[in-house]
Order: C-alpha cells, then sequence, then structure tokens
C-alpha cells in the first residue's frame, strides 16, 4: 500500500490478542492481523469461507458477549478483541462405513454424547454459516440422516459450535457421519450411470476414442467445430 | 464513506441504470463471436497474450520455453536448504509410499494406494497448511463425467481436447473421460451426496465448452462435500498426516530415483528426513503467485511449490505459458477482491452488463473470451469503478430469480449469498460487480497416463500435473483430473513400491548441480524458492523487521 494512500485511510483500533494495532477500516479481520504484521502459519486456509481454518472469537469493546465469525469473511470493526482458534481438539470416531448398519441409530451409537443436549440453541449462536445447528443434534438424536444432511450441508467444519456446547457435542463430526450414511445408503447411484460403467467395460467407447486420439490436428478441429451442442435451455447452465 | 446496502451513491446510479434495461434485456440474448472475433479479442486483451508478461527459463529440463515472469521467477530461483544444512544420513521417516500436499489428489492417491496394498502406516501425507486446506475444498460448479445416454466418452474427449486448443496429451484425456463415470461411482460408495432430481438422477447442467450436459454438482459446495468425505474416509483409516510441514525439496538415491523429501515443520521450525520407495507430487497449483498482479481465487498455500521442487529434481515441466483467469471474480467488495463467483451465476441467467446497464457479449462464451471481453469493456471506459480504484462489470443476479423463481439463489447459490450477505449486499435483489481473476494453473509436471512423472519413483496428480487440460482447462474438468490423477498416481506409487527395497544413501545432489547450472548462467542469487507461503504483511511492519529472536 503507497503512502499516499495510507493517509487517506480510516484507520481503526483492533485488539490482537490485547494487543492494540491501528489498521485500515475496511479490511476483513484476516486482512487487518496481516497487515498488523501477523503472519499466518495457522488460521488462514481458503481465504475464502470454505474451509473453516479461520475460526475467530471476538469481542466489542464495552460488551460482554463473546461473539464468533470466520476471520476471512468478516470486516474489521473498531474496538474488536480478537482471537484466533488454532485447532479444536474435538473427539472423532473412527468407523468402517461399510459396515455400519443404516437402519439403526448408528449416530447415537457413535457419539451418545448427543443425548445430553440441553436444547440451549448455542451451537446455532455460534455457527458462522449460520445453521440451524442445534436443530440437527436434535435430528441426530432421532436418528433422521435425511434431515441432519440438509441441515448440515454448509457446515464448514469449524469448530466454533464444538468450543460452546456444554454437552460436548461434537456437532460437525455427528453430521460428517450423518451426511455419509444418507449419501451412501438412502441416496442409490443412478441407473444411467451404472449402465455407462457397464458399456465402458465392454469396450464400447473405445474404438472412438482411439480414432480421435490419432487424428490429425487439423482433421481434430474440423470435426470439434461440427460437433452438435445440445441446446441450452434458460437456467440451465452451470460451471464453476 | 456512505453506503446504501452496500454500495455507494455512484454505485447506486449505474444500479439504476442496470434496473432500467432489465425488462428489456430479459427477452434478448447477446450473438456469441466467430472463431474470428474470438482471436481478436483475446489478442488483444487476454492477458496471457502479451508478450512482456513473460520470458524464457534459462536452466533446467525446460530450457527456452517460456512462462509468466511469476513463474520463471521461482524456477531460476536458489533453493532454500542445500546438503550442508541438512543430515540426510539420519531418517526421521522411513515408509514406502510418501504423499506431498493434502488436497485432493493427495488424499484420493492414499486411500487407492492403501486399497492396492500399502498398509496406512506405511503411508505418510505431509502437507503446509491443515489436511484438506486446499483449493479442492473451494470448488463450488462441479464435476464432468460423461453418464447420460445423450452423451459419451468419446464426446467428452472432443470438448476437452479441443477447449484446450488441441494441445493435450491425448492418453491423459481418453483416462480422464474413461474414468470419470468411475470415479461417481467411487464417490458414492464412499457417501458423497450429488444433487439429485426427483427420479434419483443426477442433475447435470452444461457450460461453457461443453456440447452435453456433464456437469455433476452438490449445491455450489461440490468440492467441499468431495473433499470432506474422501478427508474423512482418509481419517478413517487412520493413514498418518504431518500438518504445517511442508515438503522443500525433494530427494533422490544413488540410482536416480526420487526417494522421498525433506519437510520442513514451519511451526517449530525443524526439518524431517523422510526416505520413501515412492513419492507422490499433489501440491496444487499457482494462484498465489499472483500472476500479473492479479487477485487469485485460489486457498494461501497455492504457490507452485512442487513445480519448484520436481524441476528440480529434473522434471519435466508443460503448458505453462498458459494460465487460466476465471472471467468473474469479486470486485467488490474490497474484503472478498478475487474470489469465485461461480459460472453458475452466469448459468442461472445473470447477464454481464456495463456502466451502463448494456449487455456487451454472449454471458457463456470459452473462459478466456468472455475475460478478455470483459477487459476490453473496461478498457473501452464502460465499467464500473470501485472505492478503492478496481473496474468491475456487473452481473445482473436479481434476473435469476425472475427466471428461476423466488429462492432460486437461496436454494442453488447459497454460498454465494451468503459471501455477499456478510457484506451488506443482497445479490437477490441488487447486481454484483465482477472481473477477471487468476484462477488455475493450466500446465504442470508431465505424467504419462499411469501418472509416473518422467523421473523414475516421482508420481504426480492433480493441479500440479500438466498435459491433462492443454492450454485450457473447461470447468468442471478439474476436480475429475484429481480423483482421476491422484487415484492413478496411488495405484502406481503401491505397484512401483511394493516391486521395490529401501532406497540407498539419500541425496540432494540434484539440488547442487541445479546451483550449478544456475551460476553458470550467471542468475544471481537474489531470490529463493520454493515460497511456502505468500507475503501479505503490511510494508510499515516489513520494513522495521529484526531478525533477532
Ligand atoms: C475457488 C475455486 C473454485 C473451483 N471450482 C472448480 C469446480 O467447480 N470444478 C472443478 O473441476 N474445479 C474447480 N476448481 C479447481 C479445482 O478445485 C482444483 O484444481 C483441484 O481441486 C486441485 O486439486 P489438487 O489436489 O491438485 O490441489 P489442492 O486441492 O490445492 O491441494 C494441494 C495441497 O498441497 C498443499 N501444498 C502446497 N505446497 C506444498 C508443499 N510444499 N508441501 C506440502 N504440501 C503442499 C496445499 O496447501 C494443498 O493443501 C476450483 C478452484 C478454486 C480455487
Ligand atoms: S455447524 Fe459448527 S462446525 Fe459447522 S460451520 Fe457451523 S459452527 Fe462451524
Ligand atoms: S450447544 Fe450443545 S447443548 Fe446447546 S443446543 Fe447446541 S448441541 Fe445442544
Ligand atoms: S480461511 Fe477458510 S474459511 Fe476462512
Amino acid at each position: 500500500m503507497s503512502k499516499e494512500k495510507e493517509n487517506d485511510m480510516k484507520m481503526i483500533t483492533v485488539y490482537i490478542m490485547g494487543k492494540a494495532y491501528k489498521v485500515p477500516f475496511g479490511l476483513t479481520i484476516m486482512k487487518a492481523m496481516e497487515y498488523a504484521g501477523y503472519r499466518f502459519i495457522r488460521g488462514s486456509g481458503c481465504r475464502a469461507g470454505f474451509c473453516g481454518a479461520c475460526a475467530t472469537v471476538y469481542r466489542r469493546k464495552g460488551e460482554y458477549k463473546l461473539r464468533t465469525a470466520l476471520a476471512c469473511q468478516t470486516t474489521v470493526e473498531d474496538g474488536m478483541y480478537l482471537a484466533q482458534l488454532p485447532f479444536v481438539p474435538s473427539n472423532r470416531k473412527e468407523y468402517d462405513i461399510e459396515e455400519l448398519d443404516p437402519k439403526k441409530n448408528v449416530l447415537s451409537e457413535y457419539y451418545p454424547e448427543i443425548n445430553r443436549c440441553v436444547s440451549c440453541n448455542t451451537c446455532t449462536k455460534a455457527c458462522p454459516q449460520e445453521l440451524q445447528v442445534m436443530d440437527y443434534i436434535q435430528a441426530s438424536i432421532r436418528g433422521d440422516y435425511k434431515l441432519v444432511t440438509s441441515l448440515s450441508f454448509d457446515c464448514i467444519q469449524c469448530g466454533l459450535c464444538v468450543v460452546r456446547c456444554p454437552a460436548e457435542i461434537t456437532h460437525y463430526h455427528v453430521a460428517q457421519l450423518a451426511r455419509r450414511l444418507y449419501g451412501k445408503y438412502y441416496s442409490p447411484v443412478p441407473q444411467h450411470l451404472l449402465d455407462r460403467l457397464k458399456e465402458i467395460e465392454e469396450g464400447k467407447f473405445d474404438s472412438e476414442i482411439e480414432e480421435l486420439k490419432k487424428m490429425d490436428a487439423k482433421k481434430l478441429e474440423e470435426v470439434y467445430v461440427a460437433r452438435d451442442i445440445q441446446k441450452i435451455p434458460r437456467g440451465e447452465v452451470a460451471g464453476e | 464513506m456512505k453506503l446504501i446496502d452496500g454500495y455507494t451513491e455512484e454505485m447506486r446510479e449505474s444500479i439504476e441504470k442496470v434496473e432500467k434495461t432489465r425488462a428489456e434485456r430479459m427477452k434478448k440474448s447477446y450473438p456469441a463471436l466467430t472463431m474470428e472475433e474470438r482471436e481478436e479479442v483475446l489478442n488483444k486483451y487476454h492477458p496471457d497474450y502479451k508478450p512482456d508478461k513473460k520470458r524464457a527459463v534459462r536452466v533446467g529440463p525446460n530450457k527456452g520455453e517460456v512462462a509468466p515472469h511469476e513463474v520463471v521467477d521461482l524456477l531460476e530461483a536458489y533453493p532454500l536448504i542445500t546438503a550442508k544444512d541438512v543430515d540426510l544420513k539420519t531418517i526421521d521417516y522411513d515408509v514406502d509410499l510418501l504423499i506431498i500436499g493434502g488436497g485432493g489428489a493427495g488424499t484420493v492417491a492414499a486411500l487407492w494406494a492403501n486399497d492396492n496394498g500399502i498398509s496406512a502406516e506405511n503411508i505418510l501425507m505431509a502437507t503446509k497448511l491443515r489436511h484438506g486446506d486446499a483449493n479442492s475444498m473451494m470448488a463450488q460448479g462441479g464435476i464432468q463425467a460423461a453418464d447420460t445416454p445423450e452423451d459419451s466418452p468419446a464426446r467428452h474427449y472432443l470438448d476437452v481436447i479441443g477447449g484446450g486448443h488441441f494441445a493435450n496429451k491425448p492418453e491423459l484425456v481418453e483416462a480422464l473421460v474413461k474414468d470419470a463415470p468411475f470415479i461417481l461411482k467411487w464417490h458414492e460408495e464412499l457417501g458423497v451426496i450429488y444433487d439429485k432430481d426427483e427420479n434419483g438422477n443426477y442433475i447435470e447442467r452444461p457450460g461453457g465448452g461443453t456440447s452435453r450436459f456433464r456437469l455433476h454438482s452438490a449445491k455450489d459446495y461440490t468440492g467441499m462435500e468431495i473433499m470432506r468425505v474422501i478427508r474423512d474416509e482418509f481419517r478413517n483409516r487412520q493413514i498418518p498426516v504431518l500438518e504445517f510441514t511442508p515438503a522443500v525439496e525433494l530427494l533422490k538415491d544413488e540410482s536416480g530415483n526420487v526417494a522421498g523429501a525433506v519437510l520442513f515443520n514451519m511451526e517449530t521450525e525443524q526439518y524431517y528426513t523422510v526416505r520413501a520407495k515412492a513419492t507422490v507430487l499433489a501440491t496444487g497449483g499457482f494462484g498465489r503467485l499472483h500472476i500479473q498482479q492479479f487477485p487469485t481465487t485460489n486457498h494461501y498455500g497455492a504457490t507452485a511449490d512442487g513445480l519448484v521442487m520436481a524441476y528440480r529434481a529434473g522434471a519435466k515441466l508443460r503448458d505453462l505459458d498458459t494460465v487460466q483467469y476465471h472471467p468473474t471474480g469479486a470486485a467488490y467488495p474490497e474484503q472478498i477482491v478475487g474470489l469465485l463467483i461461480t459460472e453458475k451465476v452466469r448459468g442461472m441467467g445473470a447477464q454481464p452488463v456495463d456502466k451502463n446497464g448494456d449487455l456487451f457479449v454472449f454471458p457463456m462464451e470459452p473462459r478466456d473470451v468472455e475475460a478478455a471481453s470483459f477487459i476490453k469493456r473496461c478498457a473501452d471506459g464502460k465499467c464500473v469503478q470501485t472505492p478503492t480504484g478496481m473496474h468491475g462489470i456487473w452481473l445482473d443476479s436479481p434476473m435469476i430469480e425472475e427466471i428461476e423463481g423466488e429462492g432460486a439463489i437461496r436454494k442453488n447459490l447459497d454460498a454465494m449469498y451468503r459471501m455477499y450477505k456478510r457484506f451488506g449486499i443482497d445479490m437477490t435483489k441488487d447486481p454484483i460487480l465482477v472481473f477477471p481473476t487468476l484462477h488455475y494453473q493450466n500446465g504442470g509436471v508431465e505424467i504419462d497416463a499411469s501418472a509416473q512423472t518422467s523421473i523414475p519413483g516421482l508420481f504426480a496428480g492433480g493441479e500440479v500435473e500438466g498435459g491433462v487440460h492443454g492450454k485450457n482447462r473447461l470447468m468442471g474438468n478439474s476436480l475429475l483430473d484429481y480423483n482421476v490423477f491422484g487415484r492413478r498416481a496411488g495405484i502406481s506409487a503401491a505397484q512401483w513400491a511394493s516391486k521395490r527395497s529401501k532406497p540407498g544413501k539419500l541425496s540432494l545432489a540434484h539440488v547442487d548441480s541445479f546451483v550449478k547450472e544456475l551460476e553458470k548462467a550467471k542468475i544471481p542469487p537474489e531470490r529463493r524458492s520454493p515460497m511456502l507461503l505468500p507475503e501479505y504483511r503490511g510494508e510499515k511492519v516489513l520494513a522495521r523487521m529484526l531478525d533477532i529472536l
């Protein structure tokens, strides 16, 4: 950042693990910490709200309430007291997905502590993805894999719910197990995929691909340009 | 600065124009460019077509070939360590298989090596950040596989190779498209959840450059869904992993085979030596090099370390002259500049429009053409300016709800919606501002169809390798790539390792000879690599830094 630009910038004060630093207004917590001189080893992964590496606990000056955020997805505010969660030592159970009996409530069996949920809703309040975390724990108690799946699908496994839960529940591990059970046992493999696998095994496309592989560049380009393109109805194009 | 629902007053004025033209635009599209017109806009405006932004590398296996300055800077840099700095006689980890990189490719390789006879305790994964802090976690749009009756692997082949400007390595494309349906089945067995319709069939969507609907997604969290499932499986198998411990140099044995690596624990700053019968390189891409100062969609650790290490060990690289810029990176607000706005936003109907609310390009041109068209529009002075001096094109996202009905954005684009909402913008009501961003490393370490590099004992999968996508990757083929070639790398490495006894004496002699080559080419020892982490600390702090602790 150039000198002139810096002079123009409105500066605010944040307290990184208690130490005061002046940082420009309008940065994310992550970029503000870097501006202040911190170089992340832990605490910075995707930098885009997808990995949960940057779980942050903070308090605003003059408040008593502890709040939670993702450092890469939250703007710094004047007077924030900031600390990052470098690691969550949460309990994860090992299992063999092939051996589980999805008809039983596997969640309760592997994570019996879910039954101790006191419905305080602290986990939901802590979740930076704004998921209904308590509700998915309640659904886990009932063994409702489908509901856990839909309620927890956007979980980035940051662990903030876990560190706040009075019942020592490891929400995101429970949800991961539920989703795998649902995906594997309750969302069958489409028939058209199985058909295609059989065709590939039988070598149905081999000669066509072999021909393309051998084609000289000019001919290949001709075939490419001439290929028919499936009509795209409105709103049906996707991509990254 | 006064903001009204997230935007400045000037930006609001432009948004009003966008709203005014919306009803008319809804009825229209914009004609796609002809091949000649494409060439013209690419030549004039695409960042890759500027010869002064690249140079030929002066040393190593690709001597004389061009790549972006930022890449060549690292390839021509001096190593972080030499033989003098480390004791290679003491071996800290003695394993059959070393996997470098804990993203998608590395995880898949570990699972398949394990399935192919290498026990968990004979595998070691070393990764730079946490396991899963990787580009793989961030993919939104989806993964390609030709699995419908209207589609075929041969067709997929044609799309891939045409998209790659016919520069792809045919045997790799063949592997990619033929393995694709199998990969989906494997995912299903592990419990990955893809979007399906009420009959249980996949919801498949097309995208730029595909001639059939074959993109499979999991909302706009596709990468995360796959990554967290394969990581969960990896953890169940108790495969050892060292986090925050990147590789800094490959090791070789007396016969010139790759035989492990030197790792560096970034927290304690000590090194470890790993001896391995086989090594899989899965370090991903180079977005964090900020080529031509572009912002990037990539994760914090995408710094081309794998390219550098493999190059010093004598591996051939390919197709590094092209870089993929995604047309739609966030351009505003400042906090999220460069982050990816999935192609699905355009796909679902949002048109790109300029500051006057005019549509100026076919919304689904191939990535490079779309990006170049955006840059041209800005050069023509028709862009929106942000308070921090960035330029941008509007993506008229409220159109999505008008076309697909209320709630369509939350249902299909929840990650996008959430990101904007965090910064005070409601994309269901207001358009969002975008500009091209550095997205993907098209080329990389050359491999064959068994994922073997040109050096014995070294295998590679995922974004670090090259040849699969030629000069330009199509959407949805990179998640596929890391699965297909991560798997092949794991299987090949397992086979290789099972046939071999422990490597002999470990050595960094190849690094010493590389240094000699650098000296001979009169390259001054100004830079060192691999980079490991990008530098984002404030200038004022760096200027006052003391190295005394
Ligand atoms: C925002 C975004 C969206 C995308 N969307 C899509 C999509 O919809 N569809 C699609 O097909 N593709 C998409 N891609 C591309 C795709 O996600 C990646 O190309 C692919 O996941 C790469 O997988 P990988 O395992 O090779 O690399 P990564 O997943 O990046 O993993 C590499 C790992 O190696 C680690 N590492 C780096 N250096 C070292 C070192 N020296 N030692 C040890 N470890 C190291 C990294 O930190 C990282 O954990 C997207 C990419 C991004 C960034
Ligand atoms: S559910 Fe828990 S782990 Fe998942 S995103 Fe919310 S707070 Fe983080
Ligand atoms: S924080 Fe724990 S106890 Fe409270 S609602 Fe959530 S799961 Fe239940
Ligand atoms: S760094 Fe990944 S969520 Fe913030």
